[in-house]
């Protein structure tokens, strides 16, 4: 059972790490803990792709000086580098944004931000 | 707010190798682990060390934002128009022209594990150079955005 | 307080599925790498690059980085614009 579970701990690891981040974002009523919440599920992502790819005993995809030619997967590695700097770039905004709000409002409670409430 | 002096004269040490790293990483791009992006975000770190250590006001004249605004603009200007030149040369948007035709960063590759060259891999350096440029004034601007939003609060 | 407990049932769930369902994925081993073996194999021959990586966000899938390069330019003109210099007398609106 420990052996299994050791075998399978990188899968684990992000399915504990996109429960924690969901629950941030539902249970937290603080606009900065959400957006940790959002940034925790953003790097499960990366892991699950990253993962994905993972050969075991392979080595980087890059030719210089390789040590051996059995060599990950690629594409998921290009495919996080997209994705970790879009979490950069919608980090900041969604930062920006809270500190406008909090600019406006006088708190990041997104309770009591309810102005456009009907 | 400042720091004291050991902190902002360490920052100030530390700051041009940052860039020199930075530019390095962006460099070889197509040889070791790294590229545009990572090599920007290593030269954008070096900014905000200066940011951290010293106050904002005293920063303004040593990373303008209008030169940020021209540097991000120029590296997505650049990375456009490398990708448009493969039109002129009969291949298509972002063909890779220039490797293997004997020019700048085109000498023959080898095959399989090689100590590695800078100069091999055509288009792909330049991509990076314009990639590079565009983190940096990204990233700066960003920081030097939120940094003055915060400055403008307290001043009433 | 009903609420609290039906969200944290329904995470609870969720946190029980997808544990069942990783535990089925394979590590180490991927099942299909057709694509990624052909990249390895004569990326390095096309590109001239030694970075497999390198050669694939750039050449390969270059559309996708000219995208990603657009987000963070937009990404940028949003947080100048949300923080710009207000006019003298400008405010926010409906305040």
């Amino acid at each position: 059972m420990m052996s299994y579970l050791l075998l399978k701990l990188p899968y684990f690891t992000v399915v504990v790490l996109t429960l924690l981040g969901l629950a941030a974002m539902v249970f937290k009523k603080n606009l900065i803990k959400i957006l940790m919440g959002l940034s925790l599920l953003e790097s499960a992502v990366n892991l699950f792709l990253i993962v994905t790819g993972y050969r075991t005993d392979g080595v980087a995809p890059i030719y210089t000086n390789a040590p051996s030619l059995h060599m990950t997967l690629p594409t998921v590695q290009a495919l996080t580098l997209t994705s970790i700097v879009i979490g950069v770039a919608t980090s900041a905004m969604m930062l920006s944004f809270a500190m406008v709000i909090y600019k406006k409002y006088g708190t990041v409670n997104a309770e009591k931000v309810k102005k456009l409430k009907g | 707010m400042k720091m004291t002096k050991i902190v902002r004269t360490t920052a100030d040490v530390f700051y041009p190798f940052c860039l020199v790293f930075g530019l390095y990483v962006v460099m070889h791009g197509h040889l070791t682990p790294g590229g545009g992006f990572q090599g920007g975000a290593v030269m954008a770190t070096g900014a905000a060390l200066l940011l951290v250590a010293h106050a904002y006001e005293d920063i303004t004249g040593r990373l303008r934002k209008t030169a940020m605004k021209i540097l991000e603009a120029i590296g997505l200007m650049m990375f456009l128009f490398a990708g448009l030149s493969g039109l002129l040369f009969e291949r298509p948007f972002m063909g890779n022209w220039m490797a293997f035709t004997g020019k700048w960063f085109s000498h023959p590759v080898a095959h399989g594990p090689n100590p590695g060259d800078l100069n091999t891999a055509g288009l792909l350096p330049l991509l990076n150079i314009g990639v590079g440029i565009e983190v940096l004034g990204g990233l700066t601007i960003i920081l030097l955005y939120m940094l003055s939003g915060i400055h403008a609060e307290k001043k009433p | 307080m009903m609420k609290i407990a039906l969200y944290s049932a329904i995470l609870l769930v969720l946190f029980g599925g997808l544990m069942y369902l990783a535990a089925d994925l394979p590590f180490g081993a991927p099942l299909q790498s057709d694509m990624d073996d052909y990249f390895i194999k004569n990326g390095q021959e096309q590109t001239g690059a030694n970075n497999i990586v390198t050669s694939i966000v750039f050449d390969f899938r270059g559309f996708d980085t000219l995208g990603e390069a657009t987000v963070l330019f937009t990404a940028v003109l949003g947080v100048g614009m949300m923080f710009r210099k207000m006019k003298e007398g400008e405010e926010y609106e409906n305040d």
